[in-house]
């Protein structure tokens, strides 16, 4: 590959190969399934060393988006590359390079722990002694070395994940791509696979993830866009959206009535914002306990109070009027 | 863990089918004693009470003349080893294929890495391929044991139910592929499989069927395979309508290939 002269991307830089160390580079996505438009225009710069997140509830277009920077389904229309290659071309080169952790595991439950990760690399052109190396090295690193010979199918669902991110190393990918990575799992699993992803940033492994918890959001994305419908509704560092989105507390407020609406407009003076959700209310506000003595003093007693930070959840509720549980 | 600059990249894109090997070969670790004694009991209990049980009465009722001076044994031999490896055919490309889609997805790991669908897709007909070569070979065996089998033209029996088997893999691949809920493999079997089992000229010649139902016999592939073999084992091919007989089943072989290859693309890469 011989360089470009300078001046030539200059003049047309709507052609311009994207720098080295962009690893995707989306312009315009889209994907439709016959009538259904799945992705509706999406435009993604994702960093070598970053940690970028999808934050959206089910069906915002999330997983179809993946598929296609995995280069696994062909974009519709739109610009898309990939390790700054064309997936539609280069296919098998850049899943070479990429690590894809899919949110069913998609693990061979007849073959033990180890086997899965053994067949797994030579589709990588790896020799079997260095599939060998690696699987054990990995194993130790989810901390499964002590089930290798187990079959998978006996494994519990944080067990399977774990063993599922260790196959998506086994090829050491530039870029690693999971799909709700922490969806079913309990809590202690849960933080168990956030270290470990935490630690392979740490050493230089570009995350790319879906997810729509909130907290895992804010625990390993650098940088988020929030995706709903289809389109990117909000971009920035976790922090950057709520300051931008939110205010930064927010009071709970949970009462004993059916008439959220009517307590709510009494409350409306007291914060930036109020949301009325179906079991509580949301008042937004830089100073939440000032809120909750103000609810006290204006006479009315709800059954509970909570002051917290806002979140991404509360970023999301904004943007798209629903909470990502819905 | 160590990093070392990039993945080794070792061979060109057609080696991309070879990098299964381990895969099925592990697989075929896991299976291959239960389908070797399947192979090797199941022909022995037919050929007994099919060929020396019934075929006494056959051969006894004047039924050597109808089947052309030829003994009942001899007669269902061959047509129980293209029955054979039509239904290890089955079995091994409708629930195994449905289940690497739709439940343990595995062909979706499989597209992760560098493999495309037609990767997959080849590979797994070859891993097909292989397990019909060890039934056809252990029945084949089975067959020889029981004096049926003809040299040397009976010698070529083994590969040509190698093609029988893929005629009847490569469109169930398609439709296990195209399918979206098993249900629709009972409807497979018991208007398709079932009949054609039993109406091929496996058991009797499809002479005896009407016209009608002679014709559905005809265009279906294990008819085919059945003669076929029924010539090499008996030791006297035709040699033009077995060539025939060879051009219909290959016919089945690509066009179901064609078609699986577009459901793959379809069902996995969409």
């Amino acid at each position: 590959m011989g360089a470009r002269p300078l001046g030539q991307t200059a003049d047309r830089p709507d052609v311009a190969d994207p720098p080295l160390d962009v690893l995707v580079h989306a312009r315009g996505l889209r994907k439709s399934y016959g009538q259904l438009e799945a992705v509706r225009g999406i435009d993604v710069t994702v960093r070598r060393g970053e940690a970028f997140g999808f934050l959206g509830p089910n069906g915002a277009g999330k997983s179809s988006t993946m598929r296609m920077i995995a280069a696994v389904s062909t974009a519709s229309d739109g610009s898309l590359r990939v390790l700054g290659m064309d997936p539609a071309t280069d296919g098998p080169a850049i899943r070479a390079r990429l690590g894809v952790c899919p949110q069913d595991d998609t693990l061979d439950s007849e073959l033990t722990v180890r086997e899965n990760l053994l067949v797994y690399g030579r589709f990588f052109g790896l020799s079997r002694a260095e599939v060998a190396r690696r699987a054990d090295e990995l194993l130790a690193f989810v901390q499964l070395g002590d089930r290798a010979g187990a079959r998978v199918e006996q494994l519990s669902g944080g067990l399977k994940r774990r063993l599922t991110v260790a196959r998506s190393l086994i090829n050491e990918p530039e870029l690693l791509m999971l799909d709700e990575p922490t969806t079913g799992l309990d809590p202690q699993a849960r933080h168990l696979l956030w270290d470990r992803l935490f630690r392979l940033k740490q050493q230089g492994t570009t995350l790319l993830l879906t997810t729509h918890y909130m907290d895992e959001a804010e625990q390993l994305c650098d940088r988020l866009v929030v995706i709903d419908e289809g389109v990117i509704v909000a971009e920035g560092s976790p922090a950057q959206l709520i300051r931008d989105h939110s205010s930064r507390e927010v009071c709970e407020l949970r009462f004993g009535v059916d008439d959220h609406d009517g307590v709510a407009a009494r409350l409306a003076h007291l914060g930036e914002r109020v949301e009325v959700l179906p079991d509580r209310l949301l008042v937004y506000a830089a100073d939440g306990e000032s809120v909750a003595q103000a609810v006290h003093d204006l006479g009315l007693t709800p059954r509970s109070t909570l002051v917290r930070r806002s979140t991404l959840e509360d970023v999301f509720l904004r943007l798209t009027g629903r909470s990502l549980a819905d | 863990m160590t990093s070392s600059p990039g993945v080794p990249v070792t061979d060109a894109p057609n080696g991309l089918v070879w990098r299964q090997f381990d895969h099925w070969r592990v697989r075929w670790r896991r299976t291959w004693r239960g389908s070797a004694v399947t192979s090797f009991v199941l022909p022995i209990l037919y050929l007994l009470a099919m060929g020396v049980g019934l075929g006494a009465y056959v051969d006894e009722g004047g039924g050597r003349e109808s089947l052309g001076g030829v003994d009942y044994l001899d007669f269902i031999a061959p047509g129980l080893l293209a029955t054979a490896v039509m239904q290890t055919a089955v079995g091994a490309s409708t629930w195994p294929v449905m289940g690497a889609i739709k439940w343990d997805k595995t062909y979706f790991a499989m597209i992760a890495s560098p493999l495309r669908t037609r990767d997959v897709l080849v590979g797994n007909l070859g891993f097909v391929a292989a397990r019909l070569a060890m039934s056809a070979a252990v029945f084949w065996l089975v067959l020889w044991g029981f004096g049926v089998l003809v040299m040397p033209w009976a010698m070529l029996a083994v590969p040509v139910a190698i093609v029988v088997g893929m005629a009847h893999a490569t469109p169930l691949f398609a439709l296990s592929a195209w399918l979206e809920r098993e249900t629709g493999f009972m409807l497979v079997y018991r208007v398709g499989v079932v009949p054609m089992f039993l109406f091929s000229g496996a058991f009797f010649p499809i002479s005896q069927l009407p016209g009608l139902v002679q014709w559905l016999a005809q265009a279906l592939p294990l008819y085919h395979g059945v003669e076929l073999i029924r010539g090499l084992t008996l030791g006297r091919p035709d040699l033009l309508a077995d060539g025939a007989h060879v051009a219909y089943l290959l016919v089945w072989c690509v066009l179901g290939f064609v078609l699986a290859d577009r459901a793959f693309a379809r069902r996995l890469a969409g």
